[in-house]
């Protein structure tokens, strides 16, 4: 539900960058655990971009896996959630990917 | 309203002073799409040279920037003005109904004489925990979302003018009821307090991970409800710490004031 607001931010911030360029493709990284859902963004991408430098710019999106370290041992492991056991039994694990939301690129004319 | 996103004057987040009735509109600077756009291009000049118009090159520029950079930033500042006039600004969420309005009515009545509190409210819409916090006596500004499902940064700074809380004193932020949102938008908070009523579901934890995680302690509410309930308190613990390792978890009833002294007791922790 927040995915709107966030969409409307990164056109935001790509139609600044872009100045008086169109905008060709936008390119997103997205971690599988930030708590965005990517297809909401594509619902709202097309939407907050009418009447922008991006109206009809392409939308790529790469989701990013989680992933874990254990503070414990420092063994790396796959996330699904944010939160989870490591093999040696510590459940003191950072989350060192899968929780980002930027933009990496844009592709203008 | 606005035909390209629906947006709208009430839409809009608003921010009411209950000290003074005074109010404002925010006006989203990230929503940048112009609504009276009719300026004329005047392009008559002439061109002296050639121009080639089938030979346009796309260029891809790299912009490896945070979406959320412009929040972060914002909730930086307002971190920096708390410590600067040392200021312990907590956050609570919960979902809507877990007693956030009601835990704040009982611990305001019960530490006013010793700290001096103020509050901002955040809901989508109308003033009615603002008007309640109010009849504690205790300063009060409420925004008001409108569309929104969470507060952000640049409300809390917007309402940190209007409320213009004392030096060495407490903020409480009421947040959106939403266990969802207010996890992503740092406010400047020093914590967050996330609060769970027993009349929710155990597993509230792990369905919300990044909310409980993002919390540095858990309110267990309602405690007063056990009695009738078969909420389990030791399996919602488990949850809870297997999200969040390092949570310290207070079983509370703001309502009949159980387990209100260990709350009491982290505030003045928080305050040192």
């Amino acid at each position: 539900m927040h995915e709107l607001g966030i969409t409307q931010n990164i056109v935001a911030i790509v139609s600044e960058r872009a100045g008086e360029q169109k905008v060709t493709r936008v390119k997103l990284e997205i971690g599988t655990l930030s708590a965005i859902v990517p297809d909401a963004i594509r619902f709202c991408f097309d939407l907050c971009a009418q009447g922008t430098s991006l109206e009809g710019a392409a939308l790529e999106i790469d989701e990013i896996a989680g992933r874990g370290k254990c503070k414990g041992c420092g063994e790396e492991m796959p996330l699904s959630l944010l939160a989870g056991i490591c093999q040696c039994g510590s459940r003191d694990i950072i989350c060192v990917a899968g929780q980002e939301l930027n933009i990496k690129e844009m592709e203008v004319l | 309203m606005c035909a390209t996103c629906g947006c709208s004057d009430d839409a809009r987040p608003k921010i009411v002073n209950l000290q003074n009735g005074q109010s404002a509109v925010l006006n989203n600077q990230d929503h940048h799409h112009e609504h009276d756009h009719e300026h004329v291009h005047d392009h008559n000049h002439d061109h002296a040279h050639e121009h080639s118009h089938s030979h346009k090159q796309s260029t891809t520029i790299t912009l490896e920037e945070k979406v959320l950079a412009k929040n972060d930033l914002l909730a930086e500042r307002n971190r920096g003005w708390f410590e600067g006039a040392n200021i312990l600004a907590l956050n609570l969420v919960s979902a809507p109904g877990a007693g956030k309005t009601a835990l704040l009515e009982r611990t305001i009545k019960d530490l006013q004489n010793e700290l001096s509190i103020s509050v901002v409210e955040g809901d989508q819409a109308t003033l009615n925990d603002a008007e309640r916090i109010k009849k504690t006596g205790c300063p009060v500004v409420q925004i008001n979302t409108g569309a929104g499902c969470h507060l952000d940064a640049q409300m809390l700074a917007v309402s940190l003018k209007q409320l213009d809380p004392p030096r060495d004193s407490v903020l409480f932020i009421e947040n959106v009821g939403n266990l969802v949102c207010p996890a992503l938008f740092d406010l400047g908070e020093k914590s967050k307090v996330a609060i769970l009523s027993i009349t929710e579901g155990e597993d509230k934890p792990v369905k919300y991970p990044h909310m409980f995680r993002a919390a540095e302690i858990l309110l267990l509410n309602k405690m007063d409800l056990l009695p009738h309930l078969d909420f389990d308190i030791e399996l919602c613990k488990q949850y809870a710490i297997s999200v969040n390792p390092k949570m310290k978890i207070i079983e509370i009833s703001a309502r009949r004031g159980d387990g209100l002294e260990h709350w009491y007791d982290w505030i003045k922790t928080q305050l040192l």
